[in-house]
């Protein structure tokens, strides 16, 4: 098990030098430190500006090193907890992120709050009993929700309760502070959408162990239905879906760019998709890391999970 | 928890039968229509007695026994008849009423012991389940009953069984934690539904031991569902025979198996290989045709167009029913011509073949040995390895023209031996040579053509061995073509059709999907394609045990013809001492990677035999009530071949064990006759003077 998570973990630095590298390379060009130059100083700026003006502009941002030089150089801040500064909003990217990354994880504690219980439930009723009205009405909304785009679900809510009903602010930008009430859309447009995924996969995931030999056994043991499905089915059911909800930890990290943007809310997806049109080279590194981080860990707690979950591959 | 008699109430009196069906009809409903399963079933079962229904797959036999348990699924309905328990109609029960009966009054063992239990929770939990729930005890009570329950399953150390999943026990265990979890309750009927067909054979004759024995013990009626006549034979004393969804005989079991009256059932007995039949004197007769789907049934008698006696106007004149063969006898049959057949008129059957002559030698295998090195977790970090000895010095020589069995139990490291005779994996020591050719270190890649086209293998499953997206005839030509025996389109289908005419399918067959075919015509295909390329030798890897018993005398007889014709050398890997008895003309017997004895047939079967291939003789049911074995027991089961003991690999569950001696140093290897040997530390004379298991009976 250790052995299992070192190895892990190794793989993620190796992912992590990997790409940022490639990022730095790739930011490096002529053309991103210009386009960096037009975003902080104007198009009529640059283009105004002489050979040696411009030369030390980038001296001042630090752009004149070699690429590698610079690498190192962030690397070994890195190392000891500085990312750097953002080009765009010249704030240390450390705090910029973090502030981020706890909107984020707000807006991804809500959706899991209420997505796995409505999930868990709907998938596991429906899969109870195969064809079943019940059943046939989960699938269908479960279908219909996954299959309707975040940025559509998002318009129609927005239209509904925030233009029509009035009830609800119709983007969570906060310019006057906090306000929970803007975070309801975004939360309910996430919750539609991967609500009807993981039902889906529980609801496989249930029917497959209620057709199984050991339920057959369970049921002509003689033991009440309740019994059979509380403590024989259940475990055996959950296995296959917790693994897919912990995967979804990566996707509500850097899947939510539409519904962020959408609503104008102030989360990680919204700065990595600025940071990218702006060029902010520092801001995108640091984020890819965290992604990176994410992506490992969520698949670090899934297999961890799943071999105590499951007898078989515990002793195995 | 209260438990409100609801059986006891019933005039339950030692006349009352504990199980009556009367006219079951029992269908599945699908898409294409309603499908019965089992049609005017009747089963009368007194206490204590014990009934074995006995049929091919798809007779219906365990439709009903979840019949029985009321449990047939979504689709599936109970539309006639009814089923009386202690004299109640369990049709009539309410879901609770169900509920109560279920686990406490009617207890069920399955097939796959290890699918039936659940994965995730301990022995302990779902043993005592059953008390806590139908009988409403405390739990310490519960747990304390279901640990004496497994001690008296014959569960060595129940305390660590009892705290162990179920994956953590091998199979024998995983059955006996099953029957233990059915006799918790004591209940008055047993249903067994094919309890040992996924276990070895000498596990099996121990659960069958024990099934015996805690039937009389706590009085139980047993309903006991195989498709092995042996197993029926030895355990019950009636039987019913299915086929097709309608038991087409009943009665008590030596009436039924010294004086059958159903073609049918004939027709069965005819194709298991009991000792006695040969594959020249006495080839096996397999019964014609195949088994009608439910939906497809032929008016009047279902087994009329595989018949030998139908008749037509009076076989297929609709309803059949059940009569008796002589008045007040319970021995019935639903053949209306039984009274006019002449039964004792030998089977108007296959020819006798003469027996071939085996040529020069094909394969020499000298002292080849397979190690898997295995690395595991904490151990890898200190360097320490395990070897598993899949193969431990095997040596033998086979012939051309002849075949060759090799024998044993799970584990016994006779499918590693095809792997490394086929190049699959790489052989650890030692020297296999086909004809001049050297194999134990060429790996199938950089084998040629030619050298792959001498040794074929046919395989033990022949649902997953086809490409299902391929037509027979493209399977087969690709064969030909690629080990170059044909180029030119014509000629590749004339060889096509030339295999087809060989297995004895119709040449229309080459343009077919493989889930067009049933499995006995699938391993037919697999025969073909390994025959393309006129081998020398064919490896058949359990050929046979995956088809029915009927399909299997086909198929086991199309081997022997092939071979008869094309003078191939056939290696027989099987479980099945029934089969290989019949068909083998040596045998070699292994156990944990080694072989512990090998010879011709006959020196085999008997006297002098090693302990082990005693004790594997006189586990294998035989179908015929004449026959006579000596009982052997033999302790435990089979260790893992990650951990062999030390010494004779048999040691551990041999009852001849010299301590000091078995446990310490290999066995010597001791020679009788030409080429039989046994490798065992007992004195040539002690060997010598073992009784023979197995004694054909004065009857005929």
């Amino acid at each position: 098990m250790l052995k299992l998570i070192g190895s892990r973990l190794l793989q993620m630095l190796l992912i992590m030098g990997v790409i940022s590298f490639i990022l730095f390379a790739i930011f490096d060009s002529d053309k991103f430190k210009k386009q960096i130059a037009v975003n902080e100083l104007g198009g009529f700026a640059v283009s105004a500006l002489s050979e040696q003006d411009y030369q030390a502009w980038l001296e001042k941002k630090g752009l004149n090193v070699p690429f590698y030089q610079r690498y190192l150089n962030w690397v070994a801040g890195v190392a000891q907890g500085d990312f750097g500064k953002s080009f765009e909003k010249n704030e240390p990217v450390a705090d910029l992120l973090a502030t981020r990354l706890v909107h984020t994880g707000l807006l991804a504690l809500w959706v899991f709050a209420l997505m796995i219980p409505l999930s868990l439930l709907f998938g596991v009723v429906a899969g109870m009993k195969e064809g079943s009205p019940q059943d046939r009405l989960t699938s269908f909304i479960s279908v219909l929700t996954t299959s309707l785009p975040e940025i559509a679900t998002a318009i129609i809510l927005t239209v509904i309760f925030a233009l029509g009903l009035r009830w609800l602010p119709p983007n969570a930008a906060m310019v006057n502070g906090w306000d929970w009430r803007a975070l309801v859309l975004p939360v309910l447009t996430l919750v539609l959408y991967d609500f009807g995924y993981v039902a889906r996969m529980t609801r496989a995931s249930m029917a497959e162990v209620m057709n199984s030999q050991y339920i057959r056994t369970a049921i002509l043991k003689g033991l009440p239905y309740r019994r059979v499905i509380l403590r024989h089915a259940l475990r055996n059911a959950l296995i296959a879906p917790f693994t897919i909800i912990v995967l979804q930890m990566n996707w509500l990290l850097s899947g939510v760019v539409v519904v962020e943007v959408f609503f104008q809310y102030a989360g990680f997806g919204k700065l990595l998709l600025d940071a990218a049109l702006f060029g902010d080279i520092y801001v995108i590194q640091a984020a890819t890391l965290v992604a990176v981080f994410v992506a490992v860990a969520s698949q670090i707690i899934s297999d961890v999970g799943y071999t105590f979950l499951n007898p078989r591959i515990r002793f195995a | 928890m209260t438990e409100t008699p609801i059986v006891e109430a019933a005039t339950a009196t030692d006349r009352t039968p504990v199980l009556e069906c009367r006219n079951l009809c029992v269908s599945y409903f699908t898409r294409a229509g309603e499908a019965p399963a089992v049609v005017d079933f009747n089963l009368k079962l007194m206490p204590g007695e014990a009934h074995g229904i006995v049929g091919e797959s798809g007779c219906g036999k365990s439709t009903v026994a979840l019949a029985i348990m009321n449990y047939m699924g979504r689709n599936g309905a109970i539309v006639g008849g009814e089923i009386l328990f202690q004299g109640r109609d369990m049709r009539t029960m309410t879901q609770e009423e169900l509920r109560r009966i279920r686990g406490s009054k009617i207890a069920m063992v399955y097939q796959e012991p290890m699918a039936s239990l659940n994965p995730s929770m301990r022995i302990a939990e779902q043993l005592a389940e059953v008390p806590l729930y139908h009988e409403g005890v405390s739990q310490r009570e519960a747990l304390a009953r279901a640990e004496s329950m497994l001690e008296q399953v014959r569960l060595p150390d129940p305390k660590r069984i009892m705290n162990s999943y179920p994956h953590q026990i091998s199979g024998g265990q995983q059955q006996r934690v099953v029957i233990a979890m059915a006799l918790l309750s004591n209940p008055s009927l047993l249903l067994l539904d094919e309890p040992t067909t996924a276990l070895d054979v000498t596990v099996e004759a121990g659960i069958v031991e024990l099934i015996k024995e805690v039937a009389a013990k706590f009085g139980t009626s047993l309903i006991y569902i195989s498709h092995n006549l042996g197993l029926i034979l030895e355990t019950c004393s009636r039987l019913t025979v299915m086929y097709s969804g309608e038991a087409v005989e009943t009665g008590a079991i030596h009436d039924v198996f010294d004086n059958m009256r159903h073609p049918y059932t004939r027709g069965l007995f005819g194709s298991i290989p009991v000792p006695g039949a040969n594959k020249n004197a006495r080839p096996l007769a397999a019964i014609r045709g195949q088994l009608p789907l439910p939906y497809a049934r032929p008016k009047g008698c279902f087994f009329g167009p595989r018949c030998d006696y139908f008749v037509e106007g009076r076989c297929d004149q609709p309803p059949l029913m059940m009569h008796e063969v002589a008045p007040g006898s319970s021995h019935a049959t639903r053949c209306v011509r039984f009274a006019e057949i002449d039964w004792s008129a030998a089977k108007a059957s296959v020819a006798e073949r003469q027996p071939v002559q085996r040529g020069q030698v094909v394969l020499r295998v000298e002292d080849l040995s397979k190690h898997y090195i295995i690395e595991s977790g904490a151990a890898a970090l200190i360097g320490a390895r395990r070897t598993v000895k899949a193969n431990e010095k095997i040596s033998f020589r086979a012939h051309e023209a002849e075949t060759v069995a090799i024998v044993g139990e799970s584990g016994c490291g006779k499918s590693t031996f095809a792997k490394v005779l086929m190049g699959l994996e790489p052989a650890s020591a030692g020297k296999v040579q086909l004809g001049e050719i050297e194999l134990a270190n060429l790996p199938v890649q950089r084998r040629d053509k030619h050298t792959i086209s001498r040794l074929q293998m046919v395989f033990q499953n022949p649902f997953d061995t086809l490409n299902p997206s391929h037509t027979i005839g493209g399977q087969i030509g690709r064969v030909i073509r690629k080990f170059g025996v044909e180029s030119d389109p014509k000629k590749v289908q004339d060889r096509v059709d030339q295999l087809l005419d060989i297995v004895k399918l119709p040449r229309d067959f080459a343009k077919r999907l493989p889930r067009q075919l049933s499995g006995g015509q699938k391993q037919r295909v697999g025969i073909a394609r390994a025959f393309a390329g006129n081998p020398d030798m064919v490896i058949a890897d359990e050929p046979v045990s995956a088809l029915d018993v009927s399909v299997q005398a086909a198929v086991t007889g199309l081997l022997m013809d092939i071979q008869r014709e094309h003078r191939t050398t056939l290696l027989f890997i099987s479980h099945d001492l029934s089969v290989v008895r019949y068909l083998a003309d040596r045998i070699i017997v292994m156990y944990l990677g080694q072989i512990m004895e090998r010879g011709t047939t006959e020196e085999i079967f008997s006297p002098p035999y090693h302990p082990y291939t005693e004790a594997l003789l006189s586990a294998v049911p035989i179908a015929d009530a004449s026959v006579r074995k000596r009982k052997i027991v033999v302790a435990g089961e089979i260790p893992s071949p990650t951990k062999p003991p030390p010494g004779c690999p048999f040691q551990t569950r041999c009852h001849y064990m010299i301590k000091g001696v078995c446990d310490v140093t290999p066995p010597p290897l001791r020679e009788f006759g030409a080429d039989h040997v046994i490798a065992c530390h007992l004195e040539k004379d002690a060997l010598e003077k073992m009784e023979p298991v197995i004694t054909a009976g004065t009857a005929a």
